[in-house]
């Protein structure tokens, strides 16, 4: 497979901030790369210098070989996590306004029907739901038909069934062989839809993979999760790593973990056992709990 | 429309006027303006400017009574004319009721035959000095409300002009907006062009509304071309909204945008002689005046509708709006930034 996107050794600076120090990666054509860290790691100013819409300090991005050119934005797509709009233009007026900045776009019907958009189309933006709001940036952000998408946290703030929903397009632009970069602070959503992973910390890359590698080479145990008042006061022979709410126990012999709680004189009724997770990994490398 | 620049262009105008003919609200607020206050101010100042008399002066020598005894006659504002010729004429409007020449001797006065002050105070001077020269001159009374439209009107597209540009641009900038844009294929010049072009769509139809509601109300006195205040109407706008777009070119804070909007337009407000004449104030407030774009957009405007002047006529204040223009679109597109910095 061919690289859609190549970046050596990027780096931003700003006065007082080294935001990106030294980031080196390829994104392969067709696949999702989901781009993780916690606040201030430096992948929004990555992701903006990889959209051209910031300058690099230095390093090289190249699009398909080449080094980003004015055509550039005719090929991407990109929606923010925060997209503001024209006042008072509905849904349909906007789609036609974003199409109207491109030389090449794919139909109306066409996006109307892949972010299934009909049954609000003639509505003012603004009075959209979170999801309808976010299905009709990703409208947008496909008009040009393009075969690179960013997506910046695009369902932060949704509702569940909106965010399963949301994730069931991007599978579908997905299918259509378009490449992905998305940001997102869910582990969930990035390890559902992402085929590779980069996890930025301090402006730089401290994990690269798929999820399943990365969760491979770096934990060979498992999690029991217990709440954490049903612990206090209890003497237990077990490493035992407390969390707000919950305390949890890492363990290779889950059996043997088992009885000592139960030797410890525990109710075994909330215990939760469960694989390690790409939060799990997040959490050990860069010492940081994105949500709970 | 094939050409990809024009097709954007055309967009993003498209898509602006569709946000203002949209707002309500702010829409009906820019139409009845200018007509209340014209309404408004020609009432309360109907008598206002008349009821004090006021004399032109041509010469050097000090406007004291010494010069001359009639300088001493109290209740008449006397200043000093340095041009013959705009000075007669505004005799002929009486805009002044009465213009007296020093330099020569005897003294000479002109007087308009029609002006019932005007020979109020042929009699007070004569009085004082016999042997003084009457040069009687003909013409209609301009009334307040024919001065004040051309000013209300420069006015409603000063303020359209600077806060529907200066405001907006700097409002899609904060809220993200035109880092948005940023990530199409729209070029800056694509976007201050289709800012610039349907902010001036709107001033100008907004201005011609407004024309003809105060038309309707007042019979306004129109001596010129319609065309050639079209111009005019035209370039003033222009050299507002590029003023507007410099003021907006980097900035993301509505409450800066705000304060130096006011900052520029409070000044040309007051000294523009939008409300009153300049005549007869101090020469460093008109040579202030002369710094600002509505003054001479005014100076063309009322050239056009009350004394019948031709392009020629108004080249000087054309010409100086196109350099300002020309000025403020150049620094204004250099200084442009899609984000905040």
């Amino acid at each position: 497979m061919s690289n859609v996107l190549s970046v050596r050794e990027l780096q931003k600076h700003y006065p007082k901030v080294q935001a990106v120090n030294g980031v080196s990666f390829n994104v392969e054509e067709g696949t999702c790369l989901g781009l993780l860290g916690p606040n201030g790691a430096g992948k929004s100013t990555t992701v903006e210098m990889l959209e051209g819409l910031v300058k690099p300090t230095s390093g090289e991005i190249l699009y398909r070989g080449k080094p980003l050119d004015a055509d550039y934005h005719e090929r991407v797509g990109m929606q923010f996590q925060n997209t503001a709009l024209q006042d008072f233009l509905t849904v349909r007026e906007n789609l036609e306004f974003f199409r109207s900045l491109y030389q090449h776009t794919l139909p109306l019907d066409e996006l109307i029907h892949a972010c299934r958009l009909e049954d609000f189309l003639d509505r003012d933006h603004r009075k959209l739901s979170g999801g309808q709001r976010q299905r009709m940036l990703l409208a947008i952000a496909l008009v040009n038909n393009p075969d690179l998408v960013f997506l910046d946290e695009p369902t932060t703030g949704l509702d569940p069934q909106a965010r399963r929903n949301f994730w069931e397009l991007v599978r579908a632009v997905k299918a259509r062989g378009t490449t992905v970069v998305l940001t997102t602070h869910y582990m969930d959503e990035a390890y559902l839809l992402s085929d590779d992973i980069a996890i930025m910390d301090q402006g730089k890359i401290v994990a690269r993979g798929s999820p399943q590698n990365l969760l491979a080479e770096h934990f060979n145990d498992s999690v029991l999760e217990l709440p954490a008042n049903e612990v206090e006061g209890r003497s237990i022979d077990l490493p035992l790593v407390h969390r707000e709410d919950r305390v949890e126990i890492f363990s290779k012999d889950v059996n043997g973990a088992v009885r000592k709680l139960l030797d410890a004189g525990l109710s075994l009724a909330h215990l939760k056992i469960r694989p390690r997770t790409l939060e799990d990994l997040f959490i050990q490398l860069t010492g940081k709990e994105l949500r709970a | 429309m094939s050409h990809p620049h024009v097709k954007r262009v055309i967009a993003m105008i498209k898509a602006r006027l569709l946000e203002v003919v949209r707002d309500r609200s702010a829409l009906a607020w820019n139409l009845l303006f200018a007509p209340l206050l014209v309404i408004g101010m020609a009432t309360v100042f109907s008598s206002g400017p008349q009821t004090v008399a006021k004399v032109g002066v041509l010469g050097d020598a000090p406007l004291i009574p010494a010069t001359s005894p009639f300088l001493a006659t109290p209740a008449v504002e006397f200043y000093r004319e340095t041009d013959a010729e705009k000075a007669i004429a505004k005799v002929q409007r009486q805009r002044i009721d009465l213009l007296l020449d020093l330099n020569s001797s005897p003294p000479r006065y002109w007087l308009n035959d029609e002006s019932p002050k005007g020979r109020l105070l042929q009699q007070l001077l004569l009085a004082k000095q016999p042997d003084a020269a009457a040069q009687p001159v003909t013409g209609a009374r301009i009334r307040y409300a024919d001065w004040l439209v051309p000013g209300l009107l420069a006015l409603n597209i000063m303020f359209s002009s600077l806060f529907a540009i200066g405001h907006v641009i700097v409002r899609y900038r904060k809220s993200g907006y035109l880092k948005r844009l940023n990530g199409t294929p729209l070029r800056a010049v694509e976007f201050i062009s289709a800012q610039l072009i349907a902010c001036l769509l709107l001033a100008v139809l907004v201005s011609a509304v407004i024309f003809a509601a105060c038309n309707a109300l007042l019979h306004l006195r129109m001596e010129g071309s319609y065309l050639t205040l079209l111009l005019v109407t035209t370039l003033g706008s222009m050299t507002m909204i590029a003023m507007s777009l410099l003021v907006s070119a980097r900035i993301s804070s509505e409450e800066l945008s705000g304060g130096l909007l006011n900052l520029i337009s409070w000044p040309m407000l007051v000294l523009s002689g939008v409300f009153f004449s300049l005549d007869g104030a101090p020469v460093f407030v008109q040579n202030l005046a002369a710094v600002f774009p509505l003054t001479h957009m005014l100076d063309a405007a009322r050239a056009v509708m009350l004394d019948g002047a031709g392009i020629a006529d108004i080249a000087k204040p054309l010409l100086i709006l196109s350099g300002m223009t020309a000025l403020f679109l150049a620094l204004g597109a250099a200084m442009f930034r899609w984000t905040q910095d």
